[in-house]
């Protein structure tokens, strides 16, 4: 998995900010993954190891782990382009049940 | 070098003396050959940049601050509708602090479809955080180019230089063209603090709560407060090196004068003829062309009308349902000061029809007979 090394920076004054926002951690705590409804689940007894659902996800919420499609539950939103995209369809997306 | 050119190629030079690094533009109409001429000198060498041809105006800005946010110098031209077309990135351009210089030709927006010139394409955009130059000759529309990049730079805040279509753009004048040496040394290298690179990687723009947001606008507005002392200091200092001011303002006659024109781009100089006029006939007429709109100067503005008993706005320009937006900004600029003078609002050139020298003595002759101004709109030359 990716090491998260950034931190959420809150800033205690204008003077201290930079002009433009940069770099503030907001994604460390902004975990979108909260958003799902549906969720992918990689079948590796049919993964090819191909490293297309990796290269077409836009958040990007997929780590290859030891050759292996990992899925970051974290910040996946579910859009699904990762199962439209397998080629084959080793990916299923799944309800969340909340 | 003395060098006789249009309006749109005295924007293409400011941008090459300017030593821009980055051009980026949708090569056709609404543009015009300001870009036409840059495509030209990046292919010879004359300037060394990258030129991006993209397919929107849109776009074309969304480049301009990928550039500058890697932190290179970059422009970009455009009018009326493409403008319009680039709204969103305008203020991604000014709420992300890139200091981008871009060309407006003041091209009337359609419909119905139309290249000749107002100023409703760039005031449309008036609140975007982007400052903003209207120029009234060639030769100003080069020198402008120069100091507004010294100045957007210095504040980080993007600035636009804008000219009438026709009455600038496509009209050929004299241009004495500063030396690249003198301008190398007016404008320094950009070399932003902050920049975008492989080497310290930031991630730019992004999700932005309420525990900062405010400031963020808090700090652009306190820096716009701090461009009015900076357009004037950089303009003394381009006069040093080149022997021609650049100021907020433009006062013409104005010293002893009891009623002004307030007037912005070429029809400001078409004033100081009726000015000079109306003198020969007896009335202490002046001109007060308004340079920069944004940042608003309020205190130039207060300081030569403050003297005056009359003045009267001409907008190239409405505010459909309110009225001309100078005169609105004027008005405000005047609200509750003392010795404050008797206000009055043109609306006249409209789409290109000519605002001449008859214009002002016609709105000479209506402010003038008049004792109070009770007309949100007066309009000059309508056919009604």
């Amino acid at each position: 998995m990716r090491e998260k090394k950034a931190r959420k920076i809150v800033f205690k004054s204008a003077e201290e900010m930079p002009l433009m926002i940069c770099s503030v951690g907001s994604q460390t705590h902004n975990l979108t993954g909260a958003w799902r409804n549906i969720r992918p689940e990689v079948d590796r007894s049919k993964c090819i190891r191909c490293g297309i659902c990796w290269k077409f996800c836009p958040e990007p919420s997929i780590d290859i782990v030891d050759e292996w499609p990992v899925v970051d539950y974290d910040y996946c939103k579910g859009c699904g382009i990762c199962a439209e995209e397998c080629p084959s369809k080793c990916i299923v997306m799944v309800e969340e049940r909340k | 070098m003395k060098k006789v050119m249009m309006g749109n190629h005295a924007l293409s030079y400011g941008a090459m003396l300017s030593r821009s690094q980055v051009i980026a533009a949708y090569p056709i109409t609404p543009q015009t050959q300001v870009v036409e001429l840059l495509s030209e000198m990046c292919a010879d060498g004359t300037l060394d940049a990258q030129f991006i041809k993209v397919e929107s105006e849109h776009s074309a800005m969304a480049a301009c601050i990928g550039s500058s946010v890697a932190g290179a110098r970059s422009f970009t031209a455009t009018s009326a509708q493409g403008l319009a077309l680039m709204h969103e990135m305008l203020h991604w351009a000014a709420g992300g602090r890139h200091p981008i210089v871009m060309g407006n030709i003041n091209r009337s927006m359609a419909p119905g479809w139309s290249i000749w010139t107002d100023q409703n394409d760039s005031l449309s955009q008036r609140d975007t955080g982007w400052m903003q130059f209207y120029c009234a000759s060639n030769q100003e529309v080069v020198d402008t180019v120069i100091q507004a990049f010294k100045v957007a730079e210095k504040l980080m805040i993007p600035a636009m230089v804008i000219l009438d279509a026709f009455a600038l753009s496509h009209t050929y004048e004299v241009v004495d063209v500063p030396d690249q040496a003198l301008v190398d040394k007016y404008l320094p290298p950009f070399k932003p603090a902050i920049r975008l690179t492989p080497d310290d990687p930031r991630a730019f723009g992004g999700l932005t709560g309420s525990e900062h947001y405010m400031e963020l606008r808090y700090k652009l507005q306190k820096d716009m407060e701090k461009a009015p002392a900076l357009i004037e200091e950089t303009g003394r200092e381009f006069e040093k090196v080149f022997g021609r001011h650049l100021g907020l303002v433009d006062a013409y006659r104005c010293d002893d004068a009891e009623f002004v024109f307030v007037t912005s781009g070429t029809a400001g100089y078409t004033a100081r003829a009726a000015v000079d006029d109306l003198r020969a006939s007896g009335v202490k007429a002046g001109n007060l062309r308004i340079k920069v709109f944004r940042p608003f100067p309020f205190d130039k503005v207060r300081e030569v009308l403050g003297k005056v008993k009359k003045a009267a706005v001409v907008d190239r320009n409405c505010s459909y349902g309110a009225g001309g937006i100078f005169y609105q900004e004027v008005r405000s600029a005047l609200f509750g000061q003392a010795g404050a003078p008797l206000l009055f609002g043109y609306v006249a050139g409209l789409g290109g029809r000519d605002i001449t020298t008859d214009s002002f003595k016609e709105v000479a002759a209506h402010a003038l007979s008049k004792g109070r101004a009770d007309e949100e709109i007066v309009w000059i030359g309508v056919k009604k």
